[in-house]
C-alpha cells in the first residue's frame, strides 16, 4: 500500500505524519433547524493525536465535541477542511478507517433485549471479523473486568440501565480497536463503575502502547487521570491544547477561592463585575442545594471585595478554601465558566 | 508483484469471511429471538391463522370451490413473510437508528449490504416457522390438499419469490432510514392495502389485468399466482402465463439489489452531509 504522503496543511499540521489522528482546518456547519441561518459546530480544528496516546477533549455541552467524533468515526462528513484517522481520509477512505476504529458513547446501550450478554458481545465482535474462539476469550476478559461476568447469561432486557452501559463499554473493546473513541463513557454510571471503568481504560493503554484514545468527558478529574494530553474546546475551536501539567501551569498565578454559599439570595451574576475578578462558575450541590462557587481573583485582597458584595446579595458564606490550580480551573480559565455551568451572555467572565 | 497479488488475495479473502460472519451473526439474533418470545408466536402465528380462517368461511358460506380454500392457506402463509419483509426488514434500520444503535453498525468495516442479508435470512429462517404452521394448520383443520408432486417447482418459485420480495425489503430499508419519521404508518400503509393489492386471499386477476400487474411490482403477487398455477392449474385463475413468472421474479431480484445498493449507498452519504444518522448530538 502505498505510504500517505505527508502535506502541510492550512493549520500548520503536518497531514499524513504518522498520527494516529490528524484533522487541518476542519470545519462542520449544520443548518439550523428551527430558525434561519446555521451553526458552525467546528472552526478549523486542528489537531494531531500521537499513536499510543491517550487524549482528552474537553468542553461544555455544544463545544463541537460529539461532531468531531461523529467525523473521525465516519458517521458525518466534515464541510470543509481534512481528516486522517491512522492515515486513512474519512471523507474518501471510511472502510479502511472502520477497520481500526471502535466508538463508546456513554449513556447509551447496544444490543437486543432478547440476547444475552454473552451473545451480544459475540455479535458485536463478528461484524469486525475476529475469530470466534478469539471472541469468546476476549468477551470473558471484558465481562470480568466491567463486572458483568456474573450476568453473562442473562438477556439484556433483565439488565439495569447502569449494566446495559457497561456492556456497551465492553462491546467497544470486542474488536481489539487501533484507535478507540470514548464519548462520556462513564456518564450516568456510579462512581464504583466509573472507577473500574477508568482502572480499565488505564490498563488497556499501558498494556496496548500503539493503542491510541480519544477521550471525551465531563469529568476534569477523569481526564487528569487518565489522559497525557488534554484539549479545551468550545465553540468548535480549540482554546488550548497541552499536558494537564502543562496546562495547570500556564495559568498566571492567580489565588483561586472555593466558598460555599447558603441556598437562598440573590442571583450571583452580579460579582461578575467586581473588578479583580478573573473568572467565576457556581452550581447547586445536588443533596444540600448550597450553593457551590467558584472564583479566580488576580490578587488575594479581591476576595474582600467578593465577600462584601456577597453579603449585600444575602448569602451567607457557610465555607471558604483557597485551592490550587486543577485541570477545572484552566477549563474555566479559557472557557470563562465551568463544565456544568449554564452560559451566560458575559462569556469572558471578568 | 506477486507478494502484491498475494496481499491483495488475502485481503479479499478476509473481507469475505468477515462479511459472512457478519450475515452469520446478523441472522443468528432472528433464529435466537424468534424462540425466545412466546408473544410474539402467538401474535405472529395465531392472528393471521385467525384472519385466514375468516377468508375460508367465508367462501364455505358463498360454496365456493374447494380450491379457494387452498388459495387462502397458500396466502395465508405467505402474508407472514410479506409482514416479516415491512416489520423486520424495511423499518429495522430506523427503529435502529431511534434506539441509537444505527451508528454502531455503519462504523463497522462490514458491508451495510451484508447486515441487510444477515436480516433478510435471519427474518425467512423465523418467519418460516410461522408460516409452516399457518400452512400445515390450515390443510389439517381446513381438510386442504396440495399435490406433493408439484411441491418442488412450487418450493423453487417460492425460493424466488422470497429472494425478490426481501430485496424489496432491502430498497425500502434505506428509503424508511431517512424518511422514517412517519414509519409506523407507512408501514401499515404497505401492509393492509397489500394485502388487497397482491390477492393474498383470492386470484388477483379477478382484479382486472391492470392492477394485477401494477401489484406485480411486489413479488409477492405473482409469486403466489405463479404457485397457485402450479398446485391447481387453470382453476388459479392466473394472471400470466406460469412460465413467465420465474424470469421475472430473478430480473426483479437482480433489479431490487442493485437498486438497494445504490439506495443505500446514497442514503448513507445523504445522511452524512446532513448529519441525520445518528441521535446524539452536540
Amino acid at each position: 500500500m502505498e505510504a500517505p504522503r505527508r502535506v502541510l496543511g492550512r493549520g500548520g499540521i503536518l497531514i499524513g505524519s504518522g498520527a494516529a489522528l490528524e484533522t487541518d482546518a476542519l470545519t462542520r456547519v449544520f443548518k439550523a433547524r428551527r430558525k434561519a441561518g446555521e451553526v458552525r459546530a467546528l472552526q478549523g480544528i486542528d489537531l494531531a493525536v500521537h499513536r499510543g496516546e491517550c487524549f482528552g477533549l474537553l468542553g461544555p455541552n455544544g463545544a463541537g465535541k460529539s461532531t468531531l467524533i461523529k467525523i473521525l468515526t465516519t458517521l458525518l462528513l466534515p464541510t470543509s477542511g481534512r481528516a486522517l484517522v491512522a492515515g486513512f481520509d474519512v471523507a474518501d477512505e471510511p472502510l479502511q478507517v472502520r477497520g481500526r476504529i471502535n466508538l463508546v458513547s456513554g449513556g447509551d446501550s447496544s444490543g437486543y433485549g432478547i440476547l444475552t450478554v454473552r451473545e451480544t458481545l459475540h455479535l458485536f465482535s463478528q461484524f469486525y471479523g475476529v475469530p470466534p474462539q478469539l471472541a469468546r476469550r476476549r468477551a470473558d476478559e471484558l465481562m470480568q473486568v466491567t463486572g458483568l461476568a456474573e450476568k453473562a447469561n442473562a438477556r439484556l432486557s433483565a439488565l439495569s440501565t447502569g449494566m446495559r452501559q457497561k456492556l456497551n463499554f465492553a462491546r467497544g473493546f470486542m474488536s481489539d480497536p487501533e484507535i478507540i473513541f470514548l464519548d462520556e463513557p462513564t456518564l450516568g454510571l456510579d462512581v464504583e463503575a466509573s472507577r473500574d471503568i477508568r482502572g480499565f481504560i488505564a490498563r488497556w493503554v499501558r498494556e496496548r502502547p500503539e493503542r491510541t484514545v480519544l477521550l471525551t468527558t465531563h469529568y476534569m478529574m477523569e481526564a487528569d487521570e487518565l489522559c497525557g494530553r488534554v484539549a479545551i474546546i468550545d465553540h468548535g475551536r480549540i482554546l488550548a491544547l497541552d499536558t494537564p501539567t502543562a496546562l495547570k501551569r500556564t495559568l498566571p498565578a492567580e489565588p483561586v477561592f472555593e466558598l460555599q454559599l447558603s441556598a437562598t439570595g440573590q442571583n450571583l451574576d452580579a460579582l461578575r463585575g467586581i473588578a479583580g475578578v478573573r473568572s467565576l462558575s457556581h452550581h447547586a450541590h445536588p443533596a444540600t442545594g448550597a450553593v457551590e462557587l467558584r472564583v479566580v481573583v488576580v490578587e488575594d485582597d479581591v476576595i474582600g471585595e467578593v465577600l462584601g458584595r456577597l453579603k449585600a446579595l444575602e448569602r451567607s458564606v457557610l465555607h471558604l478554601t483557597k485551592t490550587e490550580p486543577t485541570l477545572e480551573t484552566v477549563f474555566i480559565h479559557h472557557v470563562g465558566r465551568g463544565l456544568t455551568d449554564e452560559e451566560s451572555g458575559d462569556r469572558d467572565g471578568s | 508483484m506477486g507478494r502484491d497479488l498475494a496481499g491483495t488475495e488475502t485481503t479479499i479473502r478476509a473481507r469475505i469471511r468477515m462479511n459472512a460472519a457478519a450475515v452469520f451473526a446478523r441472522a443468528s439474533v432472528r433464529v435466537r429471538a424468534s424462540f425466545r418470545e412466546s408473544s410474539w408466536i402467538v401474535g405472529e402465528t395465531l392472528f393471521p391463522f385467525l384472519a385466514m380462517s375468516a377468508f375460508v368461511f367465508v367462501y364455505r358460506g358463498l360454496h365456493a370451490p374447494p380450491e379457494y380454500e387452498g388459495f387462502v392457506v397458500l396466502g395465508g402463509a405467505m402474508i407472514a413473510y410479506w409482514n416479516n419483509v415491512i416489520w423486520g426488514m424495511a423499518s429495522q434500520f430506523f427503529w435502529e437508528k431511534e434506539q441509537g444503535q444505527l451508528q454502531l453498525y455503519l462504523i463497522t468495516p462490514v458491508s451495510r449490504m451484508s447486515i441487510l442479508l444477515g436480516m433478510a435470512l435471519g427474518g425467512i429462517a423465523m418467519t418460516t416457522t410461522r408460516a409452516a404452521v399457518i400452512l400445515i394448520g390450515g390443510m389439517l383443520l381446513f381438510h386442504v390438499s396440495l399435490p406433493l408432486s408439484r411441491a418442488l417447482p412450487a418450493f423453487g418459485l417460492f425460493v424466488l419469490t422470497l429472494g425478490a420480495a426481501y430485496s424489496l425489503g432491502m430498497i425500502l430499508s434505506s428509503l424508511f432510514l431517512l424518511w422514517g419519521r412517519e414509519v409506523w404508518h407507512t408501514a401499515t400503509l404497505l401492509q393492509e392495502p397489500i394485502y388487497l393489492f397482491s390477492g393474498f386471499y383470492f386470484p388477483v386477476s379477478a382484479m382486472g389485468i391492470v392492477i394485477g400487474i401494477a401489484g406485480s411490482i411486489l413479488p409477492v403477487t405473482l409469486g403466489l399466482d405463479g404457485i397457485r398455477q402450479i398446485f391447481y392449474g387453470p382453476a388459479a385463475h392466473g394472471l400470466l402465463p406460469l412460465r413467465w413468472i420465474p424470469p421475472i421474479q430473478i430480473a426483479l431480484t437482480l433489479v431490487f439489489v442493485t437498486l438497494a445498493r445504490v439506495s443505500l449507498l446514497a442514503m448513507e452519504n445523504l445522511g452524512k452531509r446532513e448529519g441525520r444518522l445518528t441521535l446524539k448530538g452536540d
